[in-house]
């Protein structure tokens, strides 16, 4: 089935997330949509699956001009969707699933369970899933639950596969059989519309490449054009893909993580006997998929949570049971995972947020009282030293873009005295100029002598920023390996398969 | 550098699953030692004589079992002596970071109840009431039963309904008000639904299409619809009362055969319709959710309404339906009342079961079958308090009375271990 999109216009107040957009997929063929996060991408495909309504425009199918009130039109219409963001109830199971929305039924609305099994078996087995449809889903890997995805839309006869963004929560081996899977729906005649904003994969499977920024199309692309080809079309304008920085120069800073163990209330152990060292003047990345226990590492870094074992020290002074505040006293630098909800307050001005976390005296508070003067003095000079691009001091920070929120927390973070600094996925969902400026922050402070932690789920920002990298897999270490590891080393211990002879060099 | 890099020597990769250690908690020993100190007290402060007979059916059964007698005080003392067994089990379980099984938990309630039973009616003339307090635990969790019915179907579409006590309400007034105008007693329970169905709707327009905040409309219908029928009692029930507020009740309808098995017959199967119809209820409420189409979406929408809505379910309509249906699925509960229990409305007669209904569905953790025992457990906390006072107990009344609230109290601290509630309960859907 042919997919054609004519004038996509989508609006949200004054902001334009889709402008005039066209786009036509072929079947068997693959057809990548190429932009940075909020480039409108994600816009577009709601409005075509009948999530949005389209403000301009129309969507055809086999030239047919087709509208879709809601996603069970677009779904009847032969119209398929893995989501970013799975649409999958965690607590039914695969079967159910599958079935949801179009239940096989015996007489009296009563579930036809075997039906429903019948048919992700068949499917299952057509692509060579090996997707058990009995399986609780929240215990399945992510991978194998993107597969139940896909056998979602497949069972509902789609001719017109999306992707959005699939890949950000695989492996790079899980990466390369979605790549498989693709190729095999598209010789199996579909039309694939491939989201992302990661070059390679765009490189390794597109038939044709469309690149979007801020909401419109700003040209087509070949398979074969380079990374920086892309990248420049992407952001607009030429960018710095490594980040440049020296061999590292160590001082006598010092943190010792040793045994660390971590157990939720159900007593699943999400840190398991970690240990590693991070001396001043290095940054130690954290690599692995998310989900395996590094979110908890970094929040125990912090005092967030309290390991059930182990210990950490810093500069010789254990931390391991104080408070958040007698942690952030110690002078340890927090970004966290998720800004929007970890990092700032939304409501809060920049200026507000900027001080946040140094309410407990001088020089922002004097008797119970805030210091306007000195804290809008500091807000000036942060919003100055980090490029942070806003109105004003007093704008509420959540209407700033994630980049700049993303400063924000920086700025906040990098302005005290600090003797450890933790950045958590410091530049998930930030535009690539700010990801530029972020990265230098980072290895500036590395620099300047202080042990840094970074958290990464890409390999890419792994190996621009890290000296050294820890990858994690189920709550245990794979391995602590130099920056110089190939990437597909690092791809085959993300899925907990340690190297064969490159134990401890 | 290469000092500190390592790779796990110990295998060659990494096991794929997390590995899982027992977490303890001293929830059950700490339990088990305070009701252990109550009992033993208990027997210390207060020591009674003579002997406590169980009466285990009427003289007019057909199969009549003689009564049993034992001596109170030396069956308390040994049922003690379980309960502190029971006590040292489960801390030794902890200190070895061992869960106490549930059956020791069992174990340790019976004899509890045993050991205070005997205590209790030491001495007394008249024998206690082992049938009848089995029925009134029966009867006393109607009400309870349904509205934890209710309150399940609703919390599993995605709503709170802190609207149960309410809709008990409102139904047993108007059965009342229906059932005494036309006198049938049929005609009172279709109005009783009909009316928690219109209470749960107006709960729907306001969590479901305005997306307020459904703990404050839950609160406020409660109170709304006390008010509503206190006033209407007072202005126009009372002044009519032979005409608007006199039902004629279901009667009472004993199950051939079974009605005279011993104990459980006369205590389950001599009831009026309302009873059967929720010993059917709880089965048919269970298989509706988990064995249906219906149930599949439902449960669909109170668990992820964005992944309901992108396979074409319509969220607002399905949380709609499910409301109503929860809303006269409790007008049974309420119907009791004035149909079954007495034959007259009262001012909020109800007194709170709506609100251990919602408890029930917490314990029950919202499974229609779990919670449906919970409103039992409730129903014989309440019973307990009067099978005590046929055989003059010296346990003031009062502190009987409290006995079911305690029970709640207990139980919704999560005795029963960690609980998890439908993922979208209580958010409203909101389309981007």
């Amino acid at each position: 089935m042919k997919l054609e999109l004519r004038g996509i216009t989508k609006r949200f107040g004054a902001l334009v997330a889709n402008d005039h957009i066209d786009l036509v997929v072929q079947p068997g063929e693959i057809h990548c949509l190429l932009g940075e996060n909020g480039a409108g991408k994600s816009t577009l495909m709601n409005v075509l699956y009948g999530l949005y309504d389209a403000d301009e425009g129309e969507v055809l199918l086999d030239d047919e001009v087709v509208h879709f009130a809601g996603p069970g039109d677009a779904m009847a219409a032969g119209i398929g969707m893995v989501h970013q963001h799975f649409m999958l109830v965690p607590v039914f199971t695969v079967a159910e699933n599958v079935m949801l929305g179009h239940e096989p039924t015996r007489g009296g609305g009563r579930l036809d369970l075997e039906a429903a099994r019948a048919k992700v078996v068949e499917i299952s087995e057509r692509f060579g899933f090996h997707v058990d449809p009995d399986a609780i889903v929240e215990d399945l890997p992510v991978g194998v639950q993107q597969r139940v995805e896909i056998i979602k839309a497949l069972s509902r006869e789609a001719q017109v596969l999306i992707f959005d963004e699939p890949t950000a929560v695989l492996t790079p081996q899980e990466t390369d059989e979605l790549m498989g899977i693709m190729r095999q729906l598209k010789a199996d005649g579909a039309a694939i519309v491939f989201i992302t904003h990661k070059l390679r994969e765009v490189r390794e499977v597109a038939d044709r490449i469309t690149v979007v920024r801020r909401g419109a199309v700003v040209g087509e692309a070949k398979p074969g054009s380079s990374d920086a080809e892309l990248a420049s079309l992407m952001v607009g304008r030429s960018v710095e893909l490594t980040v440049a920085k020296d061999a590292p120069r160590y001082s006598d800073a010092k943190l010792e993580v040793k045994d660390l163990e971590i157990v939720d209330p159900d007593g699943l152990v999400l840190v398991d006997d970690v240990s590693f060292t991070v001396r001043g003047g290095e940054v130690l990345v954290v690599a692995g998929v998310q989900g395996n226990g590094q979110t908890e590492l970094a929040d125990a870094l912090l005092g967030l949570v309290t390991p059930s074992a182990g210990s950490i020290t810093l500069d010789g002074t254990e931390l391991v049971g104080r408070s958040v505040r007698d942690f952030l006293g110690q002078g340890i630098g927090f970004v966290p995972e998720d800004r929007g909800v970890d990092g700032l307050v939304g409501t809060f001005t920049v200026a507000e947020n900027l001080i946040l976390d140094r309410i407990y005296g001088p020089p922002f508070v004097k008797a119970g009282s805030l210091q306007l003067r000195a804290r809008d003095e500091f807000a000036r000079a942060a919003v100055e030293e980090f490029d942070i691009r806003t109105q004003g001091i007093d704008q509420p920070a959540g209407r700033l873009s994630g980049g700049n929120q993303q400063k924000v927390v920086l700025a906040r973070e990098l302005s005290r005295e600090l003797r450890l600094f933790v950045a958590c996925q410091p530049t998930r969902g930030v535009d690539v100029g700010s990801i530029e400026f972020i990265h230098k922050r980072i290895v500036a402070t590395r620099d300047a002598g202080v042990p840094v932690i970074v958290v990464a789920t890409e390999l890419d920002e792994a190996l621009a920023l890290g000296d050294r990298i820890l990858v994690m897999y189920r709550g245990r270490i794979v391995g602590i390996v130099p920056a110089t590891t190939p990437r597909d080393v690092l791809g085959l211990m993300m899925a907990g398969i340690a190297p064969e002879g490159s134990e401890a060099a | 550098m290469s000092a500190q890099t390592a790779v796990r020597s110990d295998d060659a990769s990494v096991s794929s699953t997390l590995r899982h250690v027992t977490v303890t908690s001293k929830k059950y020993p700490v339990v088990f030692t305070f009701m252990s100190v109550v009992l033993g007290l208990i027997l210390l402060a207060a020591p009674r004589e003579g002997e406590t007979k169980f009466r285990f059916s009427a003289e007019s059964d057909f199969f009549v079992i003689p009564s049993i007698s034992v001596p109170a005080m030396r069956v308390a003392w040994v049922c003690l002596a379980i309960l502190v067994l029971a006590t040292i089990t489960s801390w030794v379980l902890y200190a070895r970071e061992r869960r106490t099984p549930l059956v020791l938990g069992i174990v340790f309630a019976f004899a509890f109840l045993a050991g205070f039973l005997s205590w209790g009616g030491a001495g007394s003339v008249s024998d206690f009431p082992v049938v009848r307090l089995i029925s009134a635990s029966v009867l006393l969790a109607v009400p309870i039963l349904f509205g934890a019915l209710g309150g399940a179907i609703g919390e599993r579409a995605g709503v709170v309904n802190i609207a149960i006590e309410g809709q008990l309400l409102a139904s047993a007034f108007v059965a009342a008000v229906v059932g005494s105008i036309t006198k049938n007693p049929w005609a009172g329970l279709v109005a009783a639904l009909v009316a928690g169905a219109l209470v749960a709707l107006v709960l729907g327009a306001f969590t479901i299409t305005y997306r307020v905040n459904q703990v404050i409309v839950g609160v406020v219908l409660n109170v709304l619809v006390l008010g509503l029928t206190s006033f209407m009692y007072t202005q126009v029930l009372m002044k009519n009362a032979d005409q608007l507020n006199r039902t004629v009740r279901f009667p009472s309808l004993p199950i051939p055969l079974i009605s005279e098995v011993p104990i459980i017959g006369p205590a389950l199967f001599r009831q009026s319709i309302i009873v059967y119809l929720m010993y059917l209820a709880v089965p048919l409420v269970w298989f509706a959710l988990y064995r249906t189409r219906w149930g599949l979406r439902l449960r669909a929408v109170g668990e992820h309404p964005l992944a309901a809505d992108t396979v074409g379910i319509k969220v607002e309509r399905t949380r709609y339906r499910a409301l109503l249906i929860a809303g006269a699925v409790v007008g049974f509960g309420g119907a009791y009342y004035t149909l079954v229990s007495v034959s007259a409305f009262n001012r909020n007669m109800t007194a709170g079961a709506g609100f251990i209904a919602l408890a029930a569905v917490i314990f029950g953790k919202w499974d229609p079958v779990r919670a449906a025992l919970a409103a039992l457990l409730f129903g014989f906390a309440s019973a307990l308090e009067g099978a005590m006072s046929v055989v003059g107990s010296p346990v003031p009344s009062q502190f009987m009375l409290m006995l079911p609230y305690v029970v709640t109290l207990f139980a919704v601290a999560g005795l029963v271990g960690r609980s998890r509630a439908p993922a979208a309960s209580g958010i409203p859907y909101v389309k981007e």
